[in-house]
């Protein structure tokens, strides 16, 4: 008896397991940035100012730095401060989160800052709004001229937790800024923040200036330069302002880039109208040739791990890209489209490269995967070129030219950036107008 | 002896009426199924034939008329579908490639024309599982949920089919979590990104429990990103409380799993 009652349980047991879950599938979400409140962050009573900062509008700042930053990544959408209904030092304590969900946000970043002696200390916290927790708080201290690089570090950190991503603000870019007529125009070296700011000219422009690029390790410039009508390529210590000539080649040098370490520099060396790819050690000064062929080698560049370097060369008959090992061997042809390819770039990420398109008077900047396969073009216009990645791989910054007056007559170059993605291009805005830009590794690692 | 004869007997026919009773197909109401296929289907082909591109427009219209003689309704959709995969590797229609790509520069234009299209992919596997569903059912016990789409897809017309919601119902509820759901962007489509969370729902739809059924990944180095999808499913889910749940059924509905999957949208 008993055991036809422990079957009978068993039965109804096992049935009810087998008429259970449910299983739903979610493939898809929307693609709107993320809603994010960026509290002003509270000055504490009894901060001092600092030489000519006004500390009491600090706070205010940092945080429309922070949110400037999160609306150009096209990830985020910062969320306009007349809604927000708790006061920034009460929401730093505690923040009451049915009132910030409220007005839609899904994240909610708060802080506050004190200034004494000549230190500056500042603090956030991330909460996540829907989870009604905090999911991050950092301290930092600097002096109170630095504030703006704080700004940049903190959106990194929260970039980097919302996204899983390293983030890209607290870097500099590199560019050619120029003025003048097109027949006389005055070349100089600048760099500035990556959103715009603190702007300075490294060299006066008394001699034509182009492709500068970063030293991926630290805070070194290698540039072409002219010096008595002979193209060269130089290296700038930014912080020290040291100038000095790459190798003592017997011509004309050019299309100068960092190895991934920084150790090395990758050029093109032109001899009797045929051009190919040498390195240069900077301690040891040892020069190799890396390529040996009849063509034009130009536009070299390192893949991330030091093993593979990109090139363009038309030794084909048409300017195409190439990748081969770092010592010159196995070099094989990666693009085999119409049109023309040249300023190949390898990605920090080490997934893609970014190249320059011509094609039916037409130029493209795009991405393809490091085997030439997936090639996707981001960006069309009447002129554009030289590519160069954010340190994270995310974003490209280049430069666009564009005719000025209605007839076409006179021109401008601007700085653009874009994803990966081809969405969110924006203009950056710079003094003065502005070429060949290339982007710092972050200054905080 | 008789009386255990009788026990005996009177247990094996209860046993017979509760096992009919209990079997899945038994319980199963046909009623939901003819509707929901054929509405759904006709709208979803007749927009996504406004993105294409000339060039493929002008096959379509092609393969029409060799289909009018046969006079299907379902040939048309699925001669578009084989369209699609053929078209990307060809050389000659790389051109036509590129032009896609370019419109991404613009969002807005972008948006519904990649909705549009995965919509379209989605619903016909959905009605061809469908069919091979119905002739053949152990095929489909078998089959074993990946992040792979079309398996996704299968497994979600299985439970359609051995669980409470109806597919509509279901729809309603994937309709509302899709709204809820910002998918964090940055993250690298390779991987192996999909994320299980089992729930415990109160009668209203709101969350009594909520789960992560790989809880351990989240915590170990190297799986950022899959902590932060995990973030982002757990805060859809909770931004989106109370759940759009049947009025009824409470018993088959209350356990319910989504299975987060950002593959398809990250590629697109």
């Amino acid at each position: 008896m008993k055991k036809i009652i422990i079957i009978f349980l068993l039965f109804f047991f096992k049935n009810g397991i087998a008429n259970s879950l449910i299983e739903i599938d979610i493939t898809r979400g929307n693609l709107d940035p993320l809603p994010i409140a960026v509290s002003p962050l509270h000055v504490e009573p009894g901060s001092q100012d600092y030489e000519d900062i006004k500390i009491k509008e600090l706070g205010g700042e940092i945080s429309a730095i922070i949110e400037k930053n999160f609306k150009n990544t096209g990830l985020f959408n910062p969320l306009k401060k007349d809604a927000f209904v708790q006061k920034p030092d009460i929401a730093h304590m505690k923040p009451r989160f049915e009132d910030w969900r409220l007005i839609k946000a899904q994240a909610l970043v708060t802080g506050k800052i004190l200034v004494k002696d000549n230190k500056l200390k500042v603090e956030f916290r991330l909460w996540d709004l829907a989870a009604s927790k905090e999911i991050m708080a950092l301290a930092f201290t600097t002096t109170p001229s630095n504030w703006r690089r704080v700004a940049h570090i903190i959106s990194d950190k929260i970039y980097e937790r919302l996204t899983g991503e390293d983030g890209y603000f607290d870097t500099r870019i590199i560019y050619v800024a120029e003025s003048g007529p097109k027949d006389q125009r005055v070349k100089k070296l600048a760099i500035m923040d990556q959103d715009g700011a603190n702007t300075k000219y490294l060299t006066l422009g008394n001699e034509l200036v182009l492709t500068p690029r970063f030293n991926p390790a630290n805070q070194l410039v290698t540039y072409l330069s002219y010096f008595r009508n002979l193209p060269r390529v130089y290296l700038l210590d930014i912080e020290t302002g040291v100038q000095e000539v790459v190798g003592n080649f017997p011509g004309m040098t050019f299309a100068p880039r960092f190895s991934p370490d920084g150790k090395k520099i990758i050029m093109s060396f032109a001899k009797d109208g045929n051009s190919d790819i040498y390195t240069m050690d900077i301690e040891t000064r040892l020069v190799e040739k890396i390529t040996e062929h009849s063509s034009i080698d130009t536009s070299p560049s390192y893949s991330p791990d030091g093993k593979y370097i990109c090139f363009n060369s038309d030794r084909s008959g048409l300017q195409q890209i190439y990748v081969m090992k770092s010592d010159g061997t196995d070099v094989k042809r990666i693009t085999f489209g119409d049109g023309l390819y040249g300023t190949p770039v390898w990605s920090p990420r080490g997934d893609l490269i970014a190249f320059t398109k011509v094609r039916k008077g037409k130029f493209y900047i795009g991405v393809m995967r490091s085997d030439g396969s997936g090639e996707r073009l981001l960006t069309e216009n009447f002129y554009q070129e030289a590519p160069s990645w954010s340190p994270n791989g995310r974003v490209l910054i280049f430069y666009r030219e564009t005719k000025s007056g209605s007839k076409g007559e006179g021109f401008s170059a601007k700085l653009w950036s874009i994803d990966i993605t081809g969405y969110n291009e924006r203009k950056i805005s710079t003094e003065t107008d502005a070429s060949d830009p290339s982007w710092s590794s972050l200054l905080s690692k | 002896m008789t009386k255990s004869l009788i026990y005996s007997i009177s247990f094996h026919a209860l046993m017979i009426c509760l096992t009919i009773l209990s079997l899945p197909f038994m319980t199963r109401q046909p009623i939901d199924l003819p509707p929901i296929v054929s509405v759904e289907l006709i709208q979803i082909s007749d927009k996504t034939n406004i993105p294409y591109a000339p060039k493929a427009r002008k096959i379509i219209e092609k393969a029409k008329k060799e289909e009018e003689r046969v006079v299907s309704e379902q040939a048309p959709p699925a001669a578009k579908a084989k369209e699609k995969p053929d078209r990307i590797p060809l050389p000659n229609d790389k051109k036509e490639e590129k032009k896609i790509v370019k419109k991404k520069q613009n969002p807005e234009e972008v948006k519904p024309q990649i909705r549009q299209s995965s919509e379209f992919e989605k619903k016909e596997i959905i009605d061809t599982n469908q069919i091979a569903a119905l002739i053949d059912k152990a095929k489909e016990q078998q089959a074993v949920k990946k992040e792979n789409n079309k398996k996704l897809t299968q497994s979600s017309v299985k439970n359609s089919f051995a669980t409470g919601l109806t597919l509509s119902q279901e729809d309603a509820l994937r309709a509302q979590i899709f709204g809820c759901w910002s998918v964090p962007l940055g993250l690298p489509y390779e991987d192996n990104l999909l994320v299980r969370i089992k729930l415990k729902l109160k009668k209203d739809g709101t969350v009594l429990k909520s789960e992560i059924l790989d809880h351990e990944r989240m915590n170990r180095p190297g799986q950022k990103f899959y902590k932060i999808l995990a973030e982002s499913a757990l805060r859809a889910i909770r931004m989106c409380q109370p759940l759009k749940v049947p009025p009824t059924g409470y018993e088959k509905w209350k356990d319910l799993q989504l299975n987060f999957n950002p593959t398809e949208m990250l590629k697109g």
